[in-house]
């Protein structure tokens, strides 16, 4: 007998089990795309997992066949052990949804949306609003509860689509590009709520196209392009991968001719704005001293991307050309 | 666990479907509440008059059950409709597509909201023909259990609709090309007596025949029809329709792509 998770307790089976397993995961839409080929993919109970891939690669997809919005061709999805297409009720008890796009009525109130949502977990209406004004205030929507929710701003709809999945306290939270189109300040508190969750010992999946996002957060990492898994492993040791890094550097003085310096690349962007690429094992200091002996001198230095986005570029590009 | 999971499930949509029929209640109660008023008037009052008795009872007397029950009609297949679409439109109903509730209790839920927007706009009319005629009800279980189940069969009808619809047109369609004419054509206005015999055997395959002169057997106790084939006719299509309803809603027809 399964019994549906309510937030109450974490009811169900828990002992040595993935919160998300993916087997041999098939989409082939009604007009003939083939959006996955056939996906594998594990996620630990308790991780933080980034789930990335450039646009139209397959991710909606997935999420949408593990939030049953979206039906598989072939494969199984398993949450907690419970499989999305035997089990589908006992399987959703499970998960919370932040979609990427915005899927609740505008013209029902913060408040009402949230407890409603609650009840169709099955969730008591006193609790209800206890876990709301506790979801509401943590996403500071507190104060407009009653507002009609049309009239919030874009960063509000986000935050109010947290709250909204948080309210029956999944066991996974899935998060759909989050953060998309919101400030950085907004984007900031997000990520403290969302780790906090973390550290609570929710497990969450989050797909996301600020890989600062990702690198900041996630502890291991699936890559998806053309519906095809081309990178899962951890986050450190993809980071460690790395074997070129990018600087873009601010010289003193203009440069008209490109530097040519054994063992580095550099790519002259104007004539005060230079980009160095040198490998891993070369340190900054050799770079410095190089310049030095150039004669050309640094004012200012940055990463021209962050790594990952380095690194997630690179793998795409390659996916494409071949 | 799992049956107060669902009760819990079924009271939240029950309870919000009925905050939006009173949250738009100038939509949802009082637009049929006047048609009724001038349908009392115009053909029940000046043209009533000159038509005299029909099926042994004064004109407007006879058409009180048929406009309750087209009101009815209209109102529980019209919330379904468009309180159904509106979530898919607005994606909305994704909120109920990942929830752990089962299909019939979503099924159950947008039904009980079309069911109660259905008597209430009942009982309003009910009320204004209270204004226009004498009211004598014959058999109020019969009454009450063809308008109820008429509601449910109407309320289904409407999900089948918004199920399929892709735009806004096409929850008008069927309204204004089917329900409307079959209702009008099922004897709200006369008795199938008046018409040749040609057409009575027409009549026959309308099904809102049967709800009507049902409802109308409830209220003066007669009727067109043997009340029997009308519970027949009712209980049919509601069955009919509650399959096909959960069977779309398990395939995600027009939902889950």
């Amino acid at each position: 007998m399964f019994r549906y998770n309510t937030g109450c307790t974490h009811a169900g089976p828990t002992i040595n089990m993935h919160a998300l397993e993916v087997n041999n995961l098939k989409k082939t839409y009604a007009n003939g795309v083939e959006a996955l080929k056939g996906i594998s993919l594990n996620i630990e109970e308790g991780d933080f997992f980034a789930f990335l891939g450039p646009n139209g690669a397959g991710k909606s997809t997935l999420i949408g066949i593990i939030s049953s919005l979206v039906n598989s061709s072939s494969g199984e999805v398993k949450i907690f052990g419970t499989s999305v297409q035997k089990q589908r009720s006992v399987a959703m008890s499970y998960i919370g949804l932040v979609p990427q796009e915005l899927n609740f009525n505008q013209f029902e109130k913060p408040l009402e949306i949230i407890v409603n949502q609650a009840g169709y977990y099955g969730i008591d209406r006193n609790t209800a609003l206890q876990r709301a004004e506790k979801y509401l205030k943590q996403l500071q929507l507190w104060d407009k509860r009653d507002v009609v929710s049309r009239a919030l701003s874009g960063g509000m709809k986000r935050r109010l689509m947290i709250a909204r999945a948080m309210v029956n306290e999944p066991r996974l939270l899935i998060l759909d590009e989050p953060t998309a189109g919101v400030d950085i300040e907004i984007r900031r508190t997000m990520w403290k709520f969302i780790r906090e969750i973390n550290e609570s010992g929710t497990t969450v999946l989050l797909t996301t196209h600020y890989l600062e996002e990702a690198e900041e957060l996630c502890r291991n990492i699936a890559i998806i392009d053309h519906g095809v898994i081309i990178k899962n492993t951890d986050m450190k040791t993809l980071l460690g991968s790395l074997d070129i890094e990018t600087f873009v550097l601010d010289i003193t003085e203009p440069l008209s001719v490109t530097p040519q310096i054994e063992g580095m690349e550099f790519h002259l962007r104007d004539q005060y704005t230079l980009e160095a690429s040198l490998p891993k094992q070369k340190s900054l200091n050799t770079l410095f001293s190089s310049l030095d002996e150039a004669g050309i001198r640094v004012r200012s230095m940055r990463n021209k991307s962050n790594r990952l986005e380095e690194l997630f570029l690179r793998m795409v590009d390659k996916g494409a050309t071949q | 666990m799992n049956a107060q999971v669902n009760w819990i499930g079924y009271k939240t949509i029950v309870r919000k479907e009925v905050m939006r029929i009173l949250r738009i209640w100038a939509q949802t109660v009082v637009p049929p509440a006047i048609t009724m008023t001038l349908y009392f008037i115009i053909f029940g009052n000046l043209i009533g008059r000159r038509i005299g008795d029909m099926g042994g009872f004064d004109y407007m007397q006879f058409i009180v059950p048929g406009l309750i029950m087209m009101s009815v009609i209209t109102s529980s297949y019209g919330n379904m409709v468009s309180s159904f679409f509106g979530a898919k439109f607005g994606r909305h109903i994704e909120e109920l597509l990942i929830s752990p509730l089962p299909n019939w209790v979503i099924l159950a839920g947008y039904v009980t909201g079309a069911l109660a927007r259905g008597m209430m706009v009942g009982s309003v009319v009910m009320v204004i023909s209270l204004f226009f005629a004498r009211v004598e009800v014959q058999h109020p279980f019969i009454m009450v259990s063809v308008l109820l189940l008429t509601s449910i069969v109407f309320a289904m009808a409407g999900m089948v609709n918004a199920i399929f619809a892709n735009k806004f047109d096409d929850i008008a369609i069927v309204p204004t090309f089917i329900l409307t004419p079959l209702t009008y054509l099922g004897g709200v206005f006369y008795s199938i007596s008046l018409l040749p015999e040609f057409w009575q055997k027409v009549s026959a395959f309308n099904p809102i025949l049967y709800m009507v002169n049902g409802f109308r057997y409830g209220i003066l106790g007669v009727s067109d029809v043997p009340i029997g084939w009308a519970y027949a006719i009712i209980i049919f299509f509601g069955v009919v329709l509650a399959s096909l309803c959960l069977y779309l809603l398990h395939r995600g027809i027009g939902m889950r792509a």
